[in-house]
């Protein structure tokens, strides 16, 4: 046996990723990847997977493999969950170690928040955003590729580690010292830092990718006053994500310096200044709660008005609070750390601060309850989530402005009473958001409606579930249980409460597999959608067939007020979307693509061998890096000819070409 | 109804009740609750504050909801609806800005003290003379240094009622809070830093302190315990220590840098140059910290020197080559 293969066995799996349930993941990623294989094989599917999938530029099928993505790390990140849950539900109970749990929380919120609710977010982007402003597709559907990609590649290096090397466990924040090489000396931390590195490049291009698409991509008419909310909750968060991600980049640049080159940016010794980093990791963590929370508000602008039968109320004010909110979440970072000691007055400006973007939300908040008045109320699952959404994101709210009261957030903040206020805007609002916009626009996605009663199953399992869960977290708080402990004695009078909440926890994973489930059942039995419209919606995506064509439109539609397709059908107008076959002209659609995915490899292979300080495997990554990006530069070949007659057989196949 | 099992609906509502009240019965409201029980005037006054937001926000969460059920009711789409449906009532300024208001209102209730108390909790009260303790958090236990009366302790404090106390925290490890609920609100701990936190004991009691910020696999040992005594007590608890106690070493101090956890200790003394004199950080009034000795010191502006100018201090150099902060 040579000498090295010890070394890369020990390096590689070290006694940390050797415990029952690392050797249990294993066995379950074999075995499954053993199946896929197969599968594949059998069928004949590679050459199917590769040319419609894997090298695809189209928005529709890229937020499809989003969404798989997504779901794939809610389980993830939902079975770290509940590991703690378990772990908490009586005092000094060791189902898993101390080593085990700080590794489970950190991967948790770090799933949740970078490789679920960012992917979820960018699945309803990708599949919505086009057809809703009439456009073929974004603006570059080459970079989309590539985002996805840089995503899906960072989020498969942060989830390698559980099982090759160890996993980080200095929390989703990773504040220095702590992340430093000499307290943390394994690789969890170097995957961390790449892991979100690598899928914060894709998701600034996506932010780039959206901005430019509604600015620039719109149906002719359709004003930024005439968009529906959802685009303009687009453009915003996109923007938030192109001036918050950099000091994240930042943030995390310098401490891979710091533990791969030995700088000192962040270190104990050496002047280095921790402070520097928790400054800079939440001017990019604050906006980016209200990343992933304003494209929630957009999908409730839309599901609310739809199941009311009645527009937007304060369709202006709607816009500008989002603008405002915009604006006002670069300006309340310090709130994170009221308690470092930053003075009186830096406390009480950014307590003020933070406590002003409480009104812009409340605007909104009552302008959804007064969609709804004078409506016709439907109680669909998409609107039930929107119904439990109303309290659950009030009660965030709330408690938020409780933690922005300076001297309260002393007592409050780092215990469960924090854990209890993000949890209820990040589900409440977020979660809740996210699956009422994946009920709503399913039908456009995929062609079937996933079947009601299973879905409100589902969601009578996460909305109750969500509560038992976090409710007594509140009280926890005020027993004062801090976070991100692995267990705690009995005597503390903590034990009955936290009882309560694991239990809770358990719903809420039983309404996660009635919600997969509920896919997977309607796939086979669910309701087709042979109309495009099974909502009777006013947005323009549902003046199309489900799923769209490749090319969306085949003639633009012209907007003249908003809500333009319910305004077609008041008017009559409904043929407006039938085509004559002379109105049909070839298109140029863009062309399939393997650099995307070559260059997500790229920076897989660079992120692996930097996290292990294999500095030739390293090189073979930024060697495929580069070897992609030339090849990106010099393929002019990027769109492909679409004739005239094909356009026509299918429009007629669909049913929409006038004779 | 358009939600077709009413059934479940109600065994689901029935347990979360359930479970609701078995928790309180459970848990009562009792002592346990320890930001709801506060020994001290700060924890005092962060506690009405916090019921004062508590109230304000409990107001606009009541009416937004008793709005939204009224919504659902009246305007549900269902057989033998009333309510008027009315497509075309989309906007209404005279609504927008009552609700822009209503908030802004709720807010301000809630603002003003915010202000005045968190300028307040940035001083020491007017005429005290504190009780200064110095604090450093380590890898995984808490050393404490009462640099007026030369001891040390380990995991444990005892202080003396009615009398403010300023600590003064640092740590020689990653990041912690250090927290005392029953006596008021945690501050951070950061090596290179020193930051200031008056609290104070009104009544005789034992509280238990914690971290509130994550700092490795042997976090969950930061609890220490804190015994409040009459100040004769006190005073007779240092004389007892400084009789009995061991004097703390170079070589113990060395020892107690070492990742691990120990029990309490009590030291007699303790050696001069183990906490750090300058750093950054502010002061109880704002400004910032000085580097001792090189500044002539003026007890008005500095309240964190006076008493507590102790042979203990050095300077920034020395604080980079103390034992354990480099090489680790
Ligand atoms: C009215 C609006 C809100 C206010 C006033 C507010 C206020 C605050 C404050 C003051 C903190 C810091 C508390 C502490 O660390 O001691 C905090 C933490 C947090 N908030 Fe909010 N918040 C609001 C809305 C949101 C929203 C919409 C989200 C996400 C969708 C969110 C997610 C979070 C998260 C994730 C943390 C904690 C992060 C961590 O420490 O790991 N908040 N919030
Ligand atoms: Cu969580
Ligand atoms: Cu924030």
């Amino acid at each position: 046996m040579p000498a090295f293969v010890p070394y890369l066995l020990h390096t590689l799996f070290p006694p940390t990723v050797l415990r029952p349930t690392e050797i249990g993941a294993d066995v379950l990623i074999v075995a499954t990847g053993v199946i896929i294989v197969t599968v594949l094989t059998r069928q004949k599917k590679w050459g199917w997977l590769w040319r419609e999938w894997l090298t695809t530029v189209d928005h529709k099928r890229i937020a499809v493999m989003y969404l798989i993505a997504a779901i794939a790390m809610l389980f993830r990140g939902g079975v770290d969950a509940l590991m703690m849950r378990t772990n908490l539900a009586l005092p000094s109970v060791h189902f898993i170690s101390a080593e085990e749990y700080n590794e489970v929380f950190t991967t948790h919120g770090t799933i949740m928040i970078f490789f679920m609710a960012m992917p979820l977010i960018f699945a309803l982007f990708n599949a919505v955003i086009p057809l809703m402003i009439g456009a073929r597709d974004v603006a570059f559907p080459r970079l989309n590729a590539v985002s996805f990609w840089l995503f899906a590649f960072g989020a498969l290096l942060f989830n390698i580690s559980f099982v090759v090397g160890g996993s980080p466990n200095a929390g989703w924040t990773a504040y220095p010292p702590l992340t430093e090489l000499a307290f943390n000396p394994g690789p969890g931390e170097n995957y961390y830092f790449l892991a979100l590195f690598i899928s914060g490049i894709g998701t600034t291009i996506t932010g780039i990718n959206f901005l430019v698409t509604i600015l620039r991509m719109r149906a002719p008419g359709m004003t930024l006053m005439r968009m529906p909310l959802f685009a303009w909750t687009t453009l915003c968060t996109s923007a938030l994500i192109l001036f918050a991600f950099p000091p994240l980049t930042v943030a995390l640049g310098t401490s891979l310096l710091d533990r791969l080159f030995h700088a000192s940016f962040y270190t104990l010794g050496h002047g280095g200044m921790p402070m520097m980093y928790v400054n800079l990791f939440w001017l990019f963590g604050h906006p980016e709660v209200y990343i992933v929370v304003l494209p929630a508000f957009g999908i409730f602008s839309e599901v609310v008005p739809t199941f009311s039968r009645k527009p937007l109320f304060g369709y202006t004010a709607m816009v500008v609070s989002v603008v405002a909110i915009m604006v006002l979440s670069y300006g309340t970072w310090v709130h994170h750390f009221f308690t470092m000691g930053a003075g009186p007055s830096v406390n009480v400006f950014f307590g003020l601060s933070t406590m002003l973007i409480a009104i812009p939300t409340g605007v909104k908040i009552f302008n959804w309850i007064f969609t709804m008045w004078g409506g016709r109320i439907r109680l669909t699952v998409p609107m039930l989530y929107q119904l439990a959404f109303i309290p659950t994101f009030v009660v965030g709210g709330a408690t938020g402005v409780l933690l922005a009261t300076v001297p309260v957030d002393y007592q409050l903040h780092n215990t469960y009473f924090l854990v209890a206020h993000f949890h209820n805007t990040l589900i409440g609002g977020t979660v809740f958001g996210l699956l009422s916009g994946l009920y709503y626009w399913w039908p456009k996605m995929f062609g079937y409606k996933l079947d009601e009663r299973q879905g409100k199953w589902a969601f009578w399992l996460f909305f109750l579930g969500f509560w038992v869960t976090f409710g007594p977290q509140y009280l926890l708080g005020l027993e004062g249980m801090t976070r991100r402990l692995w267990t705690y004695p009995l005597g503390l009078g903590w034990h009955a409460l936290n009882l309560i909440s694991t239990i809770g926890a358990y719903g809420m994973g039983a309404g996660f597999v009635v919600l997969v489930y509920n896919v997977v059942w309607s796939m086979q039995h669910g309701e087709r959608d042979l109309t495009g419209d099974p909502w009777d919606g006013r947005t323009l995506e549902w003046s199309l067939p489900s799923p769209a064509p490749e090319y969306n439109f085949a003639r633009i539609p012209v907007v003249t007020e908003r809500d333009a397709w319910w305004a077609m059908k008041a008017r009559g107008e409904t043929t407006a979307v039938r085509v004559r076959p002379d109105e049909i002209s070839a298109l140029e659609l863009p062309r399939n693509s393997a650099m995307p995915f070559f260059l997500g490899l790229g920076f897989f292979v660079l992120g692996f061998g930097l996290t292990f300080r294999w500095w030739w495997i390293a090189g073979l990554g930024l060697a495929g890096i580069l070897g992609a990006m030339l090849w990106a530069g010099f393929d002019y070949e990027d769109r492909k000819h679409v004739h005239a007659e094909e356009i026509r057989r299918i429009e007629a196949a669909l049913g929409r070409l006038e004779a | 109804m358009a939600l077709p099992h009413p059934r479940v609906r109600r065994a689901w509502v029935r347990g979360a009740l359930l479970a609701g009240i078995l928790g309180l019965a459970l848990t009562g409201c009792g002592p346990h609750y320890v930001l709801l029980h506060p020994a001290g005037p700060v924890a005092q006054g962060e506690l009405h504050l916090m019921v004062l937001a508590t109230i304000a926000m409990a107001v606009v969460i009541a009416f937004v909801l008793a709005l939204l059920a009224y919504v659902l009711w009246h305007f549900r789409d269902r057989p033998g609806r009333t309510a008027p449906y009315r497509p075309d009532w989309t906007h209404s300024r005279r609504l927008e800005v009552l609700w822009f208001v209503i908030p802004a209102v709720i807010l301000t209730v809630i603002a003003v003290p915010m202000v005045g108390q968190t300028y307040a909790l940035a001083k020491l009260p007017p005429k005290s003379d504190p009780l200064v303790v110095d604090v450093t958090s380590l890898d995984w236990k808490w050393l404490f240094q009462y640099p007026q009366q030369g001891v040390a302790t380990v995991n444990y404090l005892v202080i003396p009622t009615g009398r403010p106390v300023l600590f003064e925290l640092t740590a020689n490890s990653p990041m912690n809070t250090f927290w005392i609920p029953e006596l008021g609100g945690m501050e951070y701990t950061m090596s290179g830093r020193v930051l200031p936190l008056w609290l104070e004991a009104s009544r005789p009691g034992v509280y238990w302190g914690h971290s509130g910020q994550f700092s490795g696999v042997d976090f969950e040992q930061m609890f220490f315990t804190v015994r409040a005594v009459g100040p004769s007590q006190f005073q007779s608890w240092v004389a007892t220590v400084r009789r009995t106690a061991p004097a703390m070493t170079e070589a113990d101090f060395r020892q107690l840098l070492n990742p691990g956890t120990v029990g309490t200790l009590t030291y007699a003394s303790y050696p001069a140059n183990t906490f750090p004199a300058v750093t950054h950080g502010f002061t109880l009034n704002g400004g910032m910290y000085m580097v001792m000795g090189n500044q002539p010191k003026d007890n008005a502006s500095q309240p964190m020197g006076s008493g507590a100018a102790s042979p203990s201090r050095t300077s920034r150099e020395a604080m980079h080559t103390m034992p354990g902060m480099s090489g680790r």
